[in-house]
Order: C-alpha cells, then structure tokens, then sequence
C-alpha cells in the first residue's frame, strides 16, 4: 500500500517539476546546438535509477539499467547486440561453428584485465562456469546453460571451444546475453572490481554513486572522457532538474512529459531511442476464452494501433504490426500491416460467441503505459461488443502475478533478438511462456532454424514462426516505444539509433564533453 | 522519578515490540515477497521456488519472526534478502544524511519557531503579529511536496541560487545542498510551533504570576524570558517532540525529492523489494526514535513546568 502511494505521490510530483520548470522556463526556439568535434578530457556524470543500498558490483547479479551501465564500463562480454539485436563480437574476435552447429571454436581479442593480467579463455570459462553454477539464479544462466561446460575447453589462451547441448546457429546471442561478462578466473570479491572493460574502477557508494577513470589501455581505444560518474536518482523529476541545475550532463530514462517539455527550449538534449520497448497484449490460448482463435484474431482487429501510439506513447513511438521485433534482424517485415476493422472485429466476435461477453483485462503501473494501454484498448472493444474488465494489479508482483494468473494482460517487453522472445516465451519448454503458446509444430520450426548452417534457410523458418503467431498467435504487439535520453548540450557522441541494452546505449567510452 | 522513567522504559520496549510486529505482519500482506521482486519480469517459477529456498521465504511466517527477533535482541539484525549487505551496516550508512537532516532542522527549529513565537506574543494584535499568524497559517496549509517542488523550480532550476538536488555531492562538506532541504523539513513546523509558542506567551502574560511579577516591578525582558517562556513552552516542547516524529517522515519525502540517500530512501527501497530483514530494521530504528524522543520531550516539560499534568 505505502509502496502505491509512493508511486502515485512521486508521479505527481514529477508532472508538478515539470509544468513548473516550463512555465519558468519560458520557451527559447530551436533546438539545441551540436558538442562539435570529438574532444578528450573531462570527467561525464550521468544519473539512472538505483537499487539502493543493496547494489552491489557483481557484474554477473547485473539486472537494472544502471547495473548494466557500470558493468558495461568496467566489464566486457563476448560479444554485444548492434542496433537490430544481432550479435556483434567484443571481446571473442571471431566465432567459427562447426558443421553440425554443436562445437563453436571462439577466438578471443587481445585484451587486458585492468591489473595487467591478459583475457585468456580460461576466464572465459570460469566465467560462464560462475553464471550457470546449479542453485544459483544469475541472470544469464538460462541462456548459457546450452553450453555442456565440462566438454568445453581452453584450446590455448586466446582459443575457447565450446560443446552445445544441442544445435544452435544462433550461439552468439548467448554471449551477447544480458549479464553474461568476463571476470578473471577466481574472482568471488567485487568490491575492487577488475574488469578488461573501458573504465577502472576508482569508488563506489551502493545506491548512490560510482566513480571509473578511462583505461588507456582499452582493447577497442581508450575513451575520449578521464572519468565517468554513474549516480542514482530514482525520482525522475529530479533526474531532470539535475540535469536542468547542470548537476549531471545525462539522464537515462526521461517520462514522454519530460521530453515535451524540454525538446524545444535547448537547454537540454533530448534523444528519444528507437525499438527500445515493444508493447502488447497477452491473451492465454489455452483456456476459455482465448482459446477461440476467432476471438483472438477479433482482438487483432479491434486494436486501433494509431490511436494507442498517439495517446499511450504521445507519439513517441511506431505502431506494430502484432509480432515482436519490428527493425530486428529476422522480422518479417513483408507481412501486410493490420489497422483497425470493427466490421470485422464484430463479426469475429460473433462467430466466437462472445458478444456482450465480459472478460478480465490485468495491468498495473509495473511498467509505463500498461494502464493507460489496457484503459484505451478497452474502451475500443466496446465498440464490437466486448466488454474488457480493466483491474488493476499490485506493481511489484505484476510479472508474476500474470504469468499463470491471467487471460489477459497489458504487456510489455525490452530489446531481445528474436532467438530470445522465441525462446523465452513462444516455446513449450519456455519458462516465461505468458500466451501459454505450446504447440510442438512450433518447436520443431525454431529447432530447425537453429539446426541450419544456411541463413536464408533459418530467415524463412523465422518468417513462417512469425505468420503463425500473426495468424493466431496470444500477443497483439501494437506498438514499439523510443526510450528516451536527456543529455546536456556539451555532451557529444551518443548513438541516437541505439535501442536500450544494447551494446550502443550508454557506451560512454565514445561519448565526449565539448 | 527513577519508577517513572522505568515504567515508561518498559512501555516503550513494549510499543517497540507492537511497531515490529505489525510491520511485520503489514510486510507479509504486501502480495508477493522479496524472490518475486528479484525475478521481476522473467517470473520463472523454478527460478522463483529456488530463490525462496535459498533465502528461507518457503518456511512458516512465525518461525521466520521468531528467528528474526531472537538475533534482534542480540544485535544482530541479519542480512538484506536482495544483496549481501548486513542490514546493520545499512542502516548505519544510510543514517547518516537523515541524522545530519532531522538533527539541523530540529537545532534551527527551536531558536526561530520561540523567536517568531515571542515576537509576535509581544505585539499582539499589530500588523506585524497579523503578518506572522497569517504567514504561519498559510505556510503551514501547504504540503511539503508541493512547496519543494515550487522552491526547487524557483530557486534552483530558474535562479541557479542553490543545487536542485544532493546528486554526487556530500552533504557534510557542501552545505548549499542543504539548504533547500533543511528549508523544506523547517516550514511547516515552524509555522506549529511558533503559533503555539505566541499562544503560550499571550496566555502566560494574561496569568496571575505574571501580573504579580509586574507589580513586583520585574523588566519586562526578564519576565518574558525567565517567567512567561518557560510555561508557554510546554505545549510546545511537546508539539516538538511531535515533531521530531513527523521529521522522519518529512525526511522521507525531502529524501526522494532532493535525492538523498538517507533512511527514508532506504524504507521506500526495502519495501519495494519486499526486503524483510531492512523493513524490520527500520522499523525498529524509527520506533525506537519516536519512543526516546517522547520520552524526552516529557521529561524536559516536567522540568519545564513542573506544576502541569504533563507525562504522568
């Protein structure tokens, strides 16, 4: 309850901040004016969101975006997502897969670990050896557990040969997962980490600030800036009055008001960063009522994306065409795109019997825009007759709450390649499955596209996973947000293409101070 | 005296006793627990069943307490469930901003909430007594988000006079973070205390002895000071010990707002990850405070006023 009002206390406060700060602000036209050329020196301090005084730096435990910014300069991985999530390699050189896709021979970079010591492949085992440990709950255990670890081998020191529990063409997403870094062998102690990473470690206070300077001896170039300072600010508002008081010079997630307001004025930089989150609906297909594929397919038709990227992402964002991943690699993007038919969406309903039919819809405010998504759609389903029961869930457990709890959710998901959100939701042994999609022909199709050396082969076997779930699937992805940025005019070097996590976003070994 | 203080003592343990308990029991309503929040968005149940069993969620609730209060009672309040923090070191860290906080707001608060109290007892009724009452009152109306919110937009976003937030900063080392904060946390008790100071002083000069230490020819000054405060001051040094309460919630929300890693910070933290050990900790510090501190404010107004009712 405290927890709520909280939430809803500090919401207010935030738009409060904000229609003030713009009344006072008054409104200078243009935008604001370029860093200029590429400069060294400076020490850039940027602000996210915490997890208080129990964060620690173990760049395995890594789950939140700030954890993520400090792991990703102190740390490296194998290899990283590009903009359209496909795997591009960081620390592995090259990865060579054998031919039945089963042993994958990676050749490791010439790096160094921030004391000296060089990244050998036995780190690299360690590593993976410390992420899947049995018992334990780190976040990229689930992904690398396809990796048969006492099979695998050092070949050399800059040689590791992976053995796979199965085929898997996609491999390298495994090493770009989120969470799965390289410490030297035996590490168990975080509190000085060492990383091979852009920045050294320098302090850190938990849940209020990290201190790193440059690491001149960095594997892709040593950064433009001397010294980065991660800072947590959990209230958003105060993120941007930083920001505003030039307290900080970026802020990782702004509110879509925020952005507004300060777009135009130029005293602030707002970058708004594409295919960062993808929002939907889950609808259960194997229990009543959703599992009428008319009825699923009338919810296809009744969604007017337009109006929900209009109203729930004030623009913010591109409509959705019902299947994850619009701009990755492996979407496809040939399907024709759906708009709003109530005719048919009527008629739908109809043939499934459901008219006048009273279904409960679950959200929360665990994410933005789920309510006010689940409010919209609702509203736009009462036009063919359904009638949507919107409640309202307890934010913290929502996830959970909907995983087995619901027949309808309002949905949310972050960058992932395709590989992931297949396996991850769509798969009878997924274990995040929230559309309860099992179906073993389905499985067989994924299996074979990671069963194939041939990429056209695997392009089409994810085109007609893709058709399926378009056809009948259990989620409506309506829409894909930008995830936006606030930085200070002087910042410079910020890949405004870049989705959230991926190995772009917060790479502030290419960003400069002007 | 010395029965007094022991009885109050030993009630005090037991409503220390009542908080945690019942923060407890509210902790455990909360839907969810502290493996649910760890697993966030990727609920796998397996994932979320192990959690539970590594951190001991999947035994009995009494026995979890029990567990918990019988290391309570020899110091050791355990470990964060969501980090590999004891929750005593915590707790000592995050302490130390609210201290500094709560401590500078409370030393301020007395001198100018008695000053602006007196001033206007003394002209009661002129322009400059109406001032002050209706300033006070007004004030005093005002939440204090709101009004941190408002100062923030003026003073530091348009005028640049004072940081808009404590990011990066020490607070100890730079006081112009303080200074909105402090301004936050003093408004609206100020405004109580002087309105209770002024009240006391008008009905204290009114009174008998006041009047008979005029006719005894006493200054004014002296009067004011040495005869009529004292007893105007009792009401308000319990006032003040209301308020020593309603600071540490008042420091919760400066905290969020000025982004102060203090207790509150942490409170808000804990019960968000359904962080048991932390929530029971800081219950049982922020219990503990409210009890010594009315315990003192009572016994100071006996000291003060040893004629009045006060704390018996």
């Amino acid at each position: 309850m405290f927890n709520l009002d909280r939430r809803r206390f500090l919401g207010l406060a935030a738009a409060g901040a904000v229609s003030t700060g713009s009344l006072l602000a008054g409104c200078a036209p243009g935008g604001a004016p370029g860093a200029g050329a590429p400069k060294p020196g400076g020490r850039l301090r940027a602000a996210f969101s915490g997890g208080g005084a129990a964060e620690v730096l173990d760049p395995h435990e890594t789950s939140l975006y700030i954890e993520i910014a400090r792991s990703k300069a102190l740390f490296d991985k194998l290899a990283d997502y590009g903009n359209d999530m496909s795997p591009q390699p960081r620390l592995a050189e090259r990865w060579e897969p054998s031919a039945d896709l089963r042993t994958w021979r990676i050749t490791l970079r010439q790096a160094t670990f921030h004391d000296g010591r060089p990244v050998r492949a036995a780190d690299v085992l360690a590593s993976y050896a410390r992420i899947t440990e049995p018992g334990g709950s780190r976040r990229a255990k689930s992904s690398l557990s396809v990796i048969d670890l006492p099979a695998s081998r050092a070949i050399d020191d800059r040689t590791v040969e992976f053995q796979l529990k199965r085929p898997y063409a996609e491999f390298p997403n495994a090493l770009a997962t989120l969470g799965a870094y390289i410490i030297p062998e035996g590490t168990e102690d975080f509190s000085q980490p060492v990383g091979s990473g852009p920045f050294k470690f320098v302090s850190f206070e938990p849940g209020k600030s990290f201190l790193a300077a440059r690491n001149p001896d960095y594997f892709d170039g040593p950064p433009l800036l001397d010294e980065l300072q991660i800072v947590v600010t959990n209230d958003e508002a105060a993120r941007v009055n930083a920001l505003l008081g030039g307290q900080i010079d970026y802020a990782n997630d702004l509110t879509l008001t925020s952005a507004r307001t300060y777009e135009s004025g130029g005293q602030i930089r707002v970058l708004r960063l594409p295919r960062s989150n993808f929002h939907g609906l889950a609808m259960k297909v194997d229990r009543p009522p959703f599992d009428r594929i008319e009825l699923r397919q009338a919810m296809f038709h009744l969604t007017n994306r337009e109006e929900l990227v209009r109203s729930v992402l004030q623009g913010s964002g591109q409509i959705g065409n019902d299947i994850y991943g619009r701009g990755y690699r492996y979407y496809a993007d040939h399907l024709p795109q759906r708009s709003q038919d109530l005719d048919k969406a009527r008629s739908l309903v109809r043939r499934a019997g459901a008219e006048g039919m009273t279904i409960d819809f679950d959200t929360s405010d665990a994410s933005t825009g789920l309510k006010e998504a689940a409010l919209a759609i609702s509203d736009q389903a009462r036009q063919v007759g359904l009638n949507l029961n919107v409640r309202l869930g307890n934010k913290d457990t929502y996830w959970s709450d909907i995983a087995d709890g619901s027949v309808l959710a309002s949905y949310r998901s972050g960058a992932m390649p395709l590989d992931s959100h297949v396996s991850q939701r769509l798969l009878t042994s997924s274990t995040t499955n929230n559309t309860a999609w099992q179906r073993p022909e389905f499985d067989e199709l994924y299996n074979a596209a990671q069963s194939t050396t041939d990429e056209n082969r695997r392009a089409e076997l994810y085109t007609r996973m893709q058709e399926q779930q378009f056809n009948e699937g259990g989620f409506v992805w309506w829409g894909a947000s930008d995830w936006i940025v606030g930085a200070a005019t002087k910042v410079g070097g910020i890949d405004e293409e870049a989705p959230a996590n991926t190995l772009e976003w917060a790479r502030f070994d290419k960003v400069w101070l002007a | 005296m010395i029965g007094y203080l022991v009885r109050r003592l030993l009630l005090g343990a037991v409503q220390v006793l009542l908080v945690v308990v019942g923060v407890f029991l509210l902790t455990e309503a909360l839907p969810g627990d502290a493996a649910v929040t760890i697993a966030g968005d990727k609920p796998d149940p397996a994932v979320i069943a192990g959690l539970r069993a590594e951190l001991g969620l999947d035994r009995p609730m009494w026995q979890r307490f029990a567990e918990w209060l019988g290391s309570a009672l020899q110091g050791d309040l355990g470990t964060s469930l969501v980090g590999p923090r004891p929750v005593a070191e915590m707790i000592g860290t995050a302490a130390g901003p609210t201290l500094l906080l709560a401590g500078l707001a409370l030393a301020l608060l007395v001198p100018l909430s008695t000053g602006l109290g007196v001033l206007a007892a003394r002209h009661e009724g002129s322009r400059l007594d109406r001032l002050v009452t209706s300033t006070t009152l007004g004030l005093y109306a005002a939440p204090e988000f709101a009004m941190a919110i408002l100062l923030v937009a003026v003073f530091a976003v348009q005028l640049g006079w004072f940081p808009p937030t404590a990011i990066g900063g020490s607070l100890s080392s730079n006081p112009a973070l303080l200074a909105l904060p402090i301004l936050v946390l003093l408004l609206r008790p100020i405004c109580s205390l002087s309105r209770l100071v002024r009240a006391g002083m008008i009905d204290a000069q009114r009174s008998p002895f006041v009047q008979h230490a005029r006719r005894l020819g006493l200054s004014p000054t002296r009067i004011r000071f040495a005869h009529a405060l004292p007893n105007a001051a009792a009401p308000a040094v319990q006032q003040l010990a209301r308020t020593a309460d309603w600071l540490i919630g008042g420091v919760i929300v400066v905290e969020a707002i000025f982004v102060i890693p203090g207790l509150g910070t942490s409170l808000l933290e804990a019960v968000s990850a359904r962080d048991l050990p932390v929530v029971q900790g800081l219950a049982l510090v922020f219990a503990t405070t409210t009890v010594l501190v009315n315990l003192g404010a009572d016994l100071a107004a006996r000291a003060l006023s040893p004629t009045s009712e006060v704390g018996r």
